[in-house]
């Protein structure tokens, strides 16, 4: 535990000392803020319509139309700027050399997996608690159910980790964090958009491309539905991720 | 305290290191020598528990260096060649952090860190970020890091590369001081540095140990006869004839005149007799004047050449 906490501590101070956290952070928000107002206004516009119509009214609900649809958002946002929370994980500690003195301190390969593995995740954190300022705002006009809104935030937290862990992993396969970054991406854009190929596959095809996707197990989420499956999809998919991780850096160890 | 018993290291079809033996005792500042690509770092990698050998074992204050790896590490300090160190982050603080890695106690933690930058000398730096110091000072902290739990074993590769010479002697200094308390290996390419340092020197070559020995004793075993220097005023025909005609003496050859003007000659003679006091007597017996005279001795340059060339032919 302690020197999980170590290395969680370092991680967090680079991330913070380093400009990327503060970039992709104001990136992240800055388009889904956008994309709010954008929301918002259309639903305002569409609550005018309302005024004209009460059968239409009935319809409107701010929960699911403006909070549920920013929350997909910030998923989809993810899969683009978690790459550069990711890349340099590894990567970085590997073309600076700095693997070599780390991996020789008194510390469990493991703890070293999930301390930086955690750091990440906790930025991650700070950022999705950081966007929950859209539907407080929200929530200033209006009465907003939270439990969808909370089961979205799950979902997209369930999802970043899982993002999360990929990138983690691609981070040890190369000492050029741009690679690391374009490798991850890649990966994020398949999992992500292999959901539609279902759409052009044969039957029992589309069962498990279906499954395999990021979007689909996420969608539930965004409508504040909680299944077991999707969340079992995403702590097995995150777990997995660092196994192959633990595995990597051992390979490290025997490559030299 | 660390024992090596046929290690070897392939990575691939490449071999880095084989069948690699050689101990080391308590207290003990071994010199690891060898040419670029000799298999030194990848030696000190294994040691250091970064990398598992291909076969053979390796045992570190008692602990198998694969199978205990943890509690090897926790009792090595380790200073790879190219100091690798976060430079974002400030001297201080790469410190503690690098403390509560090997797991001393929040409340050691200052008393420590503040200890090795006092034997370190980084006290004054220890608010800059570690990214905008000199390559010295740079070393510095990485010496630091390597001893911050007080490991009885240091494994340093290329301790004094790329430093300036004062800072050379200052960590040399450190190193000789660490003797009584710590086993030391120290990789090196500066061969003095050896000589000054070290009690005994590995000296390895295409991943196989040459040689093990003192800096002393190497000199005397690679060299095949003994040389003598010599500074005579005399008549230098006479002189040449008398010192050659000496029994034991091998070959005698004029280099040249001092600056005073006395010829200086070279003498090699036979390895099993210091020839010395019997030239002194029979240049002061014909009544010539004996300006200087000194056993010459093999550099330690030169043995490592010698040995690592021999070896090179050998294989070849």
């Amino acid at each position: 535990m302690r020197s999980i906490y170590a290395v969680f501590k370092r991680e967090v101070k680079a991330y913070f000392t380093l400009p990327i956290a503060y970039v992709m952070m104001g990136g992240l928000l800055f388009i889904v803020g956008w994309l709010y107002y954008l929301s918002f206004r259309w639903f305002l516009g569409v609550s005018f319509e309302a005024m004209r119509n009460p059968m239409m009214a009935s319809d409107l609900d701010m929960s699911s139309m403006v909070v549920g649809a920013t929350i997909s958002t910030i998923g989809v946002v993810s899969v683009f700027t978690l790459p550069l929370l990711t890349m340099r994980l590894w990567a970085e500690e590997k073309r600076s050399g700095t693997v070599e003195l780390l991996l020789t301190f008194p510390l469990r390969d493991s703890s070293i997996v999930l301390g930086k593995f955690l750091a990440g995740l906790a930025v991650y954190v700070v950022l999705l608690l950081l966007s929950l300022l859209y539907p407080l705002l929200a929530g200033l006009y209006t009465h907003l159910d939270p439990g969808p809104i909370l089961a979205g935030y799950l979902g997209t937290f369930l999802l970043g980790a899982t993002l999360f862990a990929f990138g983690f992993l691609c981070s040890t396969w190369t000492e050029n964090q741009i690679v690391a970054c374009a490798i991850a991406w890649a990966g994020f854009l398949f999992f992500w958009l292999i959901g539609h190929a279902a759409d052009f596959a044969g039957s029992d095809l589309s069962k498990v491309l279906t499954q395999l996707s990021f979007a689909k197990h996420h969608e539930n989420f965004a409508k504040g539905v909680i299944e077991t499956q999707d969340v079992a999809y995403f702590v097995l998919f995150t777990v997995f991720c660092l196994f192959l991780t633990l595995r990597s850096i051992e390979s490290t160890r025997w490559r030299g | 305290m660390i024992e090596v018993n046929h290690l070897s290291k392939y990575y691939g079809p490449v071999t880095a290191i084989r069948d690699l033996s050689f101990n080391v005792a308590q207290g003990e500042i071994l010199g690891f020598l060898g040419p670029n690509g000799a298999g030194k770092t990848t030696t000190m990698r294994i040691l250091t528990g970064f990398m598992p050998a291909s076969s053979g074992r390796a045992v570190v204050a008692g602990y198998d260096v694969f199978a205990q790896a943890l509690e090897v590490r926790q009792r090595v300090g380790y200073l790879p060649e190219n100091i690798p160190l976060y430079r974002e982050m400030t001297v201080s603080s790469y410190l503690r952090f690098v403390a509560e890695a090997k797991g001393i106690t929040r409340r050691e933690r200052t008393r420590k860190v503040g200890e090795v930058m006092e034997l370190c000398g980084v006290h004054e730096m220890e608010r800059r970020l570690i990214g905008n110091l000199s390559k010295g000072y740079r070393q510095r902290v990485g010496l630091a890091q390597a001893l911050l739990n007080d490991p009885p074993v240091l494994i340093l590769d290329e301790p004094t590369v790329g430093l300036d010479p004062r800072q050379i002697i200052d960590i040399r200094q450190t190193i000789k001081n660490l003797r009584h308390n710590h086993t030391v290996i120290l990789s090196t390419h500066i061969l003095p540095e050896v000589s000054m340092t070290c009690d005994r020197v590995v000296i390895i070559n295409g991943g196989q140990v040459v040689a093990v020995d003192t800096p002393d004793n190497l000199t005397e075993r690679t060299q095949p006869y003994r040389s003598i220097y010599l500074e005579v005023q005399g008549p230098e025909e006479a002189v040449l004839a008398h010192l050659q005609g000496l029994p034991g003496v091998l070959t005698v050859a004029k280099n040249g005149a001092n600056p005073s003007g006395a010829a200086v000659y070279t003498l090699s003679t036979t390895k099993e007799r210091d020839m010395r006091a019997d030239v002194a007597r029979a240049i002061v017996q014909q009544g010539w004047q004996l300006l200087e005279l000194r056993a010459v001795r093999l550099s330690l340059e030169e043995v490592f050449v010698q040995l690592v060339t021999e070896e090179g032919e050998a294989h070849a």
